[in-house]
């Protein structure tokens, strides 16, 4: 195992007002590893990650990639760091006036990699590599069911080769069969490109997939790391209650608090 | 709650707007004036906003001159000076109702479309998605929405210049019996450069205001359907309360001896 994470947080807080989002994140990434990061809603996993894009900043504490703190990023600096990330998000967030291979393609052509055409048939590629026909990549995203259009969302996001990858939810809002298939594909592609991987879900099937270790995140903080085997006997009472999906234990007490 | 506390709270809360707006004012125009230029962006806003709002125009400045011709007609009639019509029909389309007009309806059908289109990216993640693609979203959303606003409003102007005083022509002649070439001569002998050029300076402001309002409501919009619609809505009404109040100014810093 690498010495340096590929990425890491160190004490990471933020606040949306008088919302206390994170309240000291510690965590690391190592090169390669699936981190599954499992939490109720609105516990701050999509705000973590996001602290990494740059599309939110914290109020205080360290987030690097490859060892270099990234919170105060310059713009040439944010472009290098987001340039190895790719991210699915939660809802897709595909572009709805772009047709389905200028999504996947997007990337490839705003950073000049590829000019329009490249860009086209590495598109098709990729959308192949996700199971989908070349006659999807002429359709507009409202034109696809929602497993689809988490399919190209996942083209989209590793259409580039990153070394990271982020995964939002990446099952919500999908039928088990389907959520099956997404779970597959992201093991797959993650396996293939040899990329670091961050999925966030609150899906336990998604996590026991996807993962090589799993962090819990609980008010603000990270309260438990883990191999994927421990889930079922995580010698935590608050993990253990959110895994079996009980409705007594202590994050019920904090609901009634 | 005291009243002073309360008139001080209106008071921050509209110097913290307009500090809002005047920093993605700057921030908007950085990206318009430093490369990368999104030309496809930039050819589909200029149709957009130019070209698919040349019949509201169009409609709104024939009828404003038509009703213009009119209106001026009986008013002068009272003291004979029915002659002077085809002056006042010139010079207040050409300074103050094509700019004014073109101004508010390009506010309601391109200012509100643009918070609708931007807000919804924003409140899908479409956004943050841009910003993970290599893709600055000041860049790629708001800088070719400007240059299309500033570039295309003139034009716009200048085409309803021209139709309002053949609005005011087509009532002069068929309906108030003047006589057609006494009305051009009348038209062209009042009307100077300076007017037409004043109606355009006005009207790339105009443009300015628009698009610039559109986009910050859109790009900090909030909450779901109902923060698209509320970002909709401020974008129309801050667009036609600052087109007429630059509308004032620039009319003070043109004609005012």
């Amino acid at each position: 195992m690498s010495s340096q994470p590929k990425i890491s947080f160190e004490d990471v807080h933020l606040a949306f007002g008088p919302k206390q989002v994170l309240r000291g994140v510690d965590l690391a990434v190592d090169p390669g590893e699936s981190l599954v990061i499992i939490g109720g809603s609105g516990s701050g996993k999509s705000v973590l990650i996001k602290t990494v894009l740059g599309i939110t900043r914290p109020d205080k504490g360290v987030v690097a990639v490859d060892g270099e703190d990234i919170v105060d990023a310059s713009a040439r600096l944010r472009n290098t760091v987001n340039a190895k990330i790719g991210m699915l998000f939660q809802g897709g967030a595909l572009f709805d006036s772009l047709p389905v291979w200028e999504n996947v393609g997007f990337g490839l052509i705003q950073s000049g990699v590829m000019d329009r055409q490249q860009a086209r048939v590495k598109a098709i590629d990729t959308l192949a590599r996700v199971g989908l026909d070349e006659h999807v990549s002429t359709l507009l995203p409202v034109e696809l069911s929602g497993g689809m259009q988490k399919r190209v969302a996942l083209a989209r996001a590793i259409a580039d080769e990153p070394e990271i990858i982020f995964f939002d939810e990446p099952t919500t809002g999908l039928d088990p069969i389907m959520s099956d298939v997404i779970n597959k594909l992201i093991v797959e592609c993650v396996r293939d490109l040899g990329a670091t991987a961050v999925t966030i879900t609150h899906d336990m099937r998604s996590a026991r997939t996807i993962a090589d270790k799993v962090a819990m995140i609980y008010e603000g903080r990270i309260i438990w790391t883990g191999g994927v085997k421990d889930l079922d006997a995580p010698n935590h009472e608050t993990v253990d209650q959110f895994v079996h999906g009980r409705a007594e234990g202590p994050i019920q007490m904090a609901v009634r608090r | 709650m005291n009243p002073l506390a309360s008139i001080g709270a209106v008071v921050l809360a509209f110097f913290t707007a307009t500090g809002r707006v005047a920093i993605f004012a700057g921030r908007a125009l950085y990206h318009v004036v430093t490369p990368p230029m999104h030309f496809r962006q930039m050819l589909r806003q200029l149709v957009d906003v130019g070209y698919y709002s040349l019949p509201v125009v169009a409609l709104t400045t024939l009828f404003s001159g038509m009703v213009l011709a009119l209106q001026s007609y009986t008013g002068f009639a009272r003291f004979s000076a029915e002659g002077a019509v085809a002056s006042v029909v010139v010079l207040s389309m050409t300074r103050e109702l094509a700019p004014v007009l073109a101004g508010l309806m390009v506010a309601g059908r391109v200012g509100a479309a643009m918070a609708a289109e931007i807000g919804t990216m924003r409140v899908t993640e479409q956004i943050d998605a841009l910003a993970t693609l290599s893709t600055n979203p000041m860049k790629y959303l708001v800088a070719p929405r400007i240059i299309a606003g500033v570039l295309t409003l003139p034009l716009l102007v200048l085409v309803g210049d021209i139709i309002g005083v053949m609005g005011g022509y087509l009532v002069g002649v068929y309906r108030l019996d003047f006589n057609p070439s006494a009305y051009v001569q009348q038209t062209w002998a009042f009307v100077e450069t300076l007017d037409v050029m004043s109606g355009l300076v006005k009207a790339a402001v105009f443009g300015f205001i628009v698009t610039l309002m559109g986009c910050y409501h859109g790009y900090n919009s909030r909450g779901g359907a109902q923060g698209v619609g509320i970002a909709t809505t401020n974008a129309v009404v801050s667009s036609a309360i600052l087109i007429l109040v630059a509308n004032y100014v620039l009319t003070e810093s043109f004609f005012s001896k």
